[in-house]
Order: C-alpha cells, then sequence, then structure tokens
C-alpha cells in the first residue's frame, strides 16, 4: 500500500519505538474458509475460470481464465500491470474474486482461505518476502513443512539435493544470503509442504543469468517429478522455451493462449511481448 | 575489613536487590518485546495486565490460606500463580478477541492498535480497582530470610551485615526457569519457530500453513504469563499497590527499548541495566564512601538522585539510547 492510503503522511507507521511495520501482512489470516464443493470431473488439475476482482473497486482481472494439467509448465507472460501477480493471488485465494471460480484436481476450492489451499497441495512462492530471514535456512525448510505431521527428513534432503548450493548454508540465517540462494531456499520452502501445484512469482527476477538458466533447470526437474508449475515471468522468451503452456494476459483478460513453443513462434506475440 | 565491609553493604543494598528488580523487569520486558514482535505493538496495558495478574493471585493466596493450604517456606501465592495465569490469559484474550481483531482484520495502522492498548490499560486498570482495591497488600508468607543480617554477621563477624530476602532468590530462580523455558520454546519447539515466522513475514508464515490466530494466541499466553509471573515476584518482593503497576510500565519498556525491541536477549538485558542504574542513582552512598575514605565527612548522604525521582532514570537512559544507538544494545527493530 502506499503511504498515502494510510493518512497524516504515513505517521501511523514510523515511529518504531511504539510500533513495529516489518514483515507485516496484507492478507487478512482471520477469514475462515467456506464449503469446498465437487467441481466437473472433465476440467484439467488446475481451472481458474472466467476471474474477476480486484483491491479496490477498479477490477485487475476481467475474466482470466488460467488452467494447468499435471506435470504441465504453465506460464503467464504479459506488459507491466497485465495482472500477471494478481491472478497468482487471486488462484491462491489471496484476492476476493467477484466473480469466477478456482477448481483444483476436481474440487470447488472458491472459498477456501490460503491456509486450507496450502493443504489442499498448493505451494506459492510469493515475488518478494520469500524467505524468513531471521531463521537460518533449515527452519525456513522446517516452516515449509510446518502442515506436514510425518516425518519430512526425506523431503528436504530431496531439496538439499535439488539446491546443493543452500545446503552448505543451512545453519544460516535466509536474509544473509545472496539473492539467488534465497530464491532457491525461497522454492525449497514451498516444495517441503509436498506441494501437487507449484506457483512461482518471478522466481528469476533480480538474479543473474546463469543463476536464472540454473533455476529453470531446477523448475524443469520439478515438473519431471509430476509436480504442476504455474509461473510468472519477466523474461518471457526464456521462460516460454521450457513452458508447455503460455498465456499472454494483457488488461487482466486473456489474449493468446497456445503452448509454449507457438506462443514463440507466433509473429504478432513476438513483435508486440517479446521485442521482435 | 573495611573495604570487605564495603563490598558487603554494597551487595546488600545495590547488587541484591537489583538484581531481583532487574530480574522482575527483565520478565515484563520480554512479554512487551514479545507482543512487539509477533502482534507489532507496543502494549501499554501491560503494567495493568501484571496489576490484575497479581491482583487474582492475591485473592487466590487467602482463599488457599483460609483453606489452610502453604508451600511451607515457600509463600502460597507461587501455589496460586498458575491459576492467575490461566485467569488472566483468559480475560486478555478475551480482550484481543473483541478489541484488537478487528484492527488486525481490517489490517490498522499498527500505531491504532498502540491507542487501542492504551484503552484497554484503563479497562484493566479499572478492573483490577474493582477487584482488590487501590491499597497496599503485602501478600509474603513462609520463610522471609534465607541469610538474615544477625546470621551473616554472626558468620562473618563483619560489622556490616547482609540478608537475602527469599523472595529475592525466588524471584531470580522463577526468573531464570521462564527465561530458559521461553528460549528454549522459541528456538526449539515447532509452535514457537512458527511465533518467528510470524513475526519475520505475516504473508509467508501464512502461505506456509501456519495459523495467524494461533501464532496470536499462542504470544498473548506467553505475555500474560510473563506478567503475572512478573506482577507477582515484584509483589512479593516489595508489596502490591494496583497504581504501583502502572508506574512500571515505564521501566518496562525502557528495558525493552534499551535491549532491542523485538529481541528477548535484549529484553533480559535491558532489565538489569536499567535496575542496577536505577539503585545506584537513588542509593545513598556515605555508608560505603565512610568505608573507604574514612578521612572524607561528606555533607549529604551521597544520594544522586532522591528515590521519588527513580524514574527520570529509566527516561534518561531511554532518550539517550533513542538518541545514540536506536535499535537497542542488542540490535532491536526500533529506529
Amino acid at each position: 500500500m502506499s503511504d498515502g492510503a494510510h493518512g497524516f503522511g504515513n505517521r501511523g507507521m514510523r515511529d518504531l519505538s511504539v510500533v513495529n511495520p516489518a514483515g507485516r501482512g496484507t492478507v487478512d489470516g482471520t477469514r475462515s474458509s467456506g464449503r469446498v464443493h465437487p467441481g466437473s470431473a472433465e476440467a484439467p488439475f488446475l481451472a481458474a475460470r472466467d476471474m474477476r476482482g480486484g483491491y479496490g473497486k477498479a477490477d485487475i482481472l476481467n475474466g482470466c481464465t488460467i488452467t494447468v494439467d499435471q506435470g504441465q509448465i504453465a506460464v503467464i507472460v504479459g506488459p507491466n500491470g497485465a495482472g500477471k501477480s494478481t491472478a497468482m493471488k487471486a488462484i491462491f485465494g489471496m484476492l476476493d474474486l467477484r466473480e469466477g471460480s478456482v477448481q483444483l484436481d476436481g474440487q470447488d476450492i472458491s472459498a477456501l482461505n490460503p491456509q486450507d489451499r496450502v493443504r489442499r497441495g498448493m505451494g506459492f512462492v510469493p515475488q518478494t518476502s520469500n524467505v524468513f530471514p531471521s531463521l537460518t535456512v533449515q527452519e525456513n525448510l522446517e516452516m515449509g513443512a510446518y502442515i506436514r505431521d510425518d516425518d519430512f527428513r526425506q523431503t528436504m534432503d530431496q531439496v538439499y539435493t535439488l539446491f546443493p548450493a543452500v545446503a552448505e548454508k543451512r545453519l544460516q540465517p535466509a536474509g544473509e544470503l545472496s539473492g539467488g540462494q534465497r530464491q532457491q531456499v525461497a522454492v525449497g520452502r514451498a516444495l517441503m509442504t509436498q506441494p501437487r501445484l507449484l506457483m512461482l512469482d518471478e522466481p528469476t527476477a533480480g538474479v543473474s543469468p546463469i543463476v536464472m538458466d540454473e533455476l529453470f533447470d531446477r523448475i524443469i526437474e520439478i515438473a519431471r517429478t509430476g509436480i504442476s508449475i504455474l509461473m510468472v515471468e519477466q523474461n518471457a522468451r526464456q521462460a516460454l522455451e521450457i513452458a508447455d503452456l503460455g498465456y499472454v494476459l494483457v488488461q487482466g483478460a486473456n489474449r493468446y493462449t497456445d503452448t509454449g513453443a507457438a506462443l514463440l513462434a507466433n509473429p504478432e506475440v513476438r513483435r508486440t511481448f517479446l521485442g521482435g | 575489613m573495611d573495604i570487605l565491609n564495603a563490598l558487603v553493604a554494597i551487595l546488600n543494598f545495590v547488587i541484591i536487590p537489583a538484581t531481583a528488580y532487574g530480574a522482575q523487569l527483565a520478565m515484563g520486558a520480554l512479554g512487551v518485546t514479545l507482543i512487539y514482535g509477533i502482534l507489532r505493538f507496543s502494549n501499554f496495558a501491560h503494567g495493568d495486565t501484571m496489576a490484575f495478574g497479581t491482583g487474582l493471585v492475591i485473592l487466590l493466596t487467602w482463599g488457599l490460606q483460609a483453606l489452610g493450604l502453604s508451600l511451607g517456606p515457600l509463600p502460597t501465592a507461587l501455589l496460586a500463580l498458575p491459576v492467575a495465569i490461566a485467569g488472566t490469559a483468559a480475560l486478555v484474550l478475551l480482550t484481543d478477541r473483541v478489541v484488537y481483531r478487528y484492527y488486525r482484520q481490517v489490517k490498522a495502522d499498527p500505531i491504532v492498535l498502540v491507542m487501542a492498548s492504551v484503552g484497554v490499560m484503563f479497562v484493566m486498570n479499572g478492573l483490577t480497582r474493582l477487584l482488590i482495591g487501590v491499597d497496599e497488600i503485602r501478600f509474603d508468607d513462609g520463610a522471609r530470610f534465607l541469610i538474615s543480617v544477625s546470621q551473616f554477621k554472626g558468620w562473618t563477624g563483619l560489622d556490616e551485615g547482609l540478608a537475602l530476602r527469599s523472595t529475592q532468590a525466588i524471584t531470580l530462580v522463577v526468573a531464570a526457569l521462564a527465561c530458559w523455558a521461553l528460549f528454549r520454546f522459541l528456538n526449539r519447539s515447532r509452535a514457537g519457530k512458527a511465533m518467528r515466522a510470524y513475526s519475520d513475514n505475516e504473508d509467508l508464515a501464512l502461505l506456509s500453513g501456519i495459523d495467524p490466530e494461533r501464532v496470536v494466541r499462542l504470544t498473548w499466553i506467553i505475555a500474560t504469563a510473563l506478567a503475572v509471573a512478573a506482577g507477582t515476584l515484584y509483589g512479593l518482593d516489595k508489596s502490591f499497590k494496583a497504581f504501583n503497576y502502572f508506574q512500571i510500565l515505564l521501566p518496562i519498556f525502557a528495558a525493552a527499548i534499551v535491549g532491542g525491541l523485538g529481541n528477548p536477549v535484549g529484553a533480559i538485558a535491558g532489565g538489569f541495566v536499567i535496575a542496577y542504574s536505577e539503585v545506584a542513582v537513588t542509593y545513598p552512598w556515605k555508608k560505603i564512601a565512610g568505608y573507604l575514605l574514612p578521612d572524607w565527612q561528606p555533607e549529604g548522604l551521597l544520594q544522586l538522585l532522591s528515590t521519588e525521582y527513580k524514574f527520570a532514570v529509566s527516561f534518561v537512559i531511554l532518550i539517550v539510547v533513542l538518541l545514540f544507538r536506536p535499535t537497542g544494545l542488542f540490535r532491536g527493530k526500533s529506529v
């Protein structure tokens, strides 16, 4: 939120000897979930249809539809302000939808709060502030496994095998790691829940091209284990290269939907969204 | 011999009382710093929560005494403490439900929660007065001294006596146990790590499936337990007077800020820094000067500040820290 939204020059957030705005949430954690209905049986693993909604009065999403099938990599690209991240948040229940539905594995979960969507197998890696900075790498992963009552050491070993660089720093606070390593911890934290759908909001933002390639390789590896991946990417060309399915979003609505390769081959998409 | 006498006098009049007082402040400051770190505001109602809880302890103590129950050499209040903690925690959770929860829901600026806590403070203040009144109450029973002045003089043959009251020893033992348990809980247990995670990043905690309301409830319960224990120990050590608990809020806040808000280790260190300074500045040093420099006859009592002004010490330390090291001694969050 901007300073203006708080009034009085944002003074209510400034006197740090009595208030602590660091790490404040934006999502209402007190909201309880509604009922889950059976959805249509034919639908793909994740089917978010005709989503409309936004933060204030004006809608950001104008009838956007995103689907991902099991083990697929789906990528959302589009210009700034197209509502890509908002679509992700809507799918995760962090934004109230005015219209539309979200269906996961044959169940309509539109009324669930984010906590309960995690329990149903969704994992989400936000674009920024996606690690617990004062917790160690290991504690970050443990928090990822918070909802699990079984022995999660095997999953943790898998994460460390996937990201050997962070395995070496498991006892260091995550806030001390480099940007790329932090992204790896963030993805690792989400994997610890053993999600069936992993949602990544610009996982390569602010990391070097080498780290980016490596992250994409890891994402392909994750998808091969049967986890569906939905990600928003600024590096559209590279992301579409690994995508089974690509969505080009403009002003909160689907402009183009096709396989990643077909979108890369489409001259219109190349000219308008991929810079030639 | 004079140097030994001086040392004993310093121990008896400065070190021992200040250590007990510091432990009481530290436990209070731990609660304040936990609420600041996790609920993200300074809870002005903390002092009055202490008063209410201690009031409950006193009522329960009287009840137990009437039933003829006691802990032998230990004060009966220790037996009443767990029940009083449960009762006060229930009240605090009710307060959260009817006051603070709404502001969390609407994502109000934290300063709104601070102001709401001032309101809660006045209500708690009134409740405590209705419950137990405004008079000074002494409720310590059991053995008064671990070491009494005459015993000490008999053992050592020194002119200067030294007393260790049982309430002072109990304060230190309870405070040490509470700190040990708290740190173990925060660093080892799943729920404790979830509290630290929520303090770091609320949204991400939610995305990990941590129930934020559960973290909030747990924080209130722990802070209340620390507050009631601190209040009871303070009351046993000195005496209970509702208004004193309102006043003690200032040194507690000062301790939390001096140590670094949001940092539990800092809260403990801050408690002792404030307590030692307060006692050292308000203690008349004439007697000790007499032992060390027998030829010097000072005119006054060598007391830097009269005891009525002891709260000024917290204030001054607070201002100096905020000016020169605003994050506190242990790098808290305040800037």
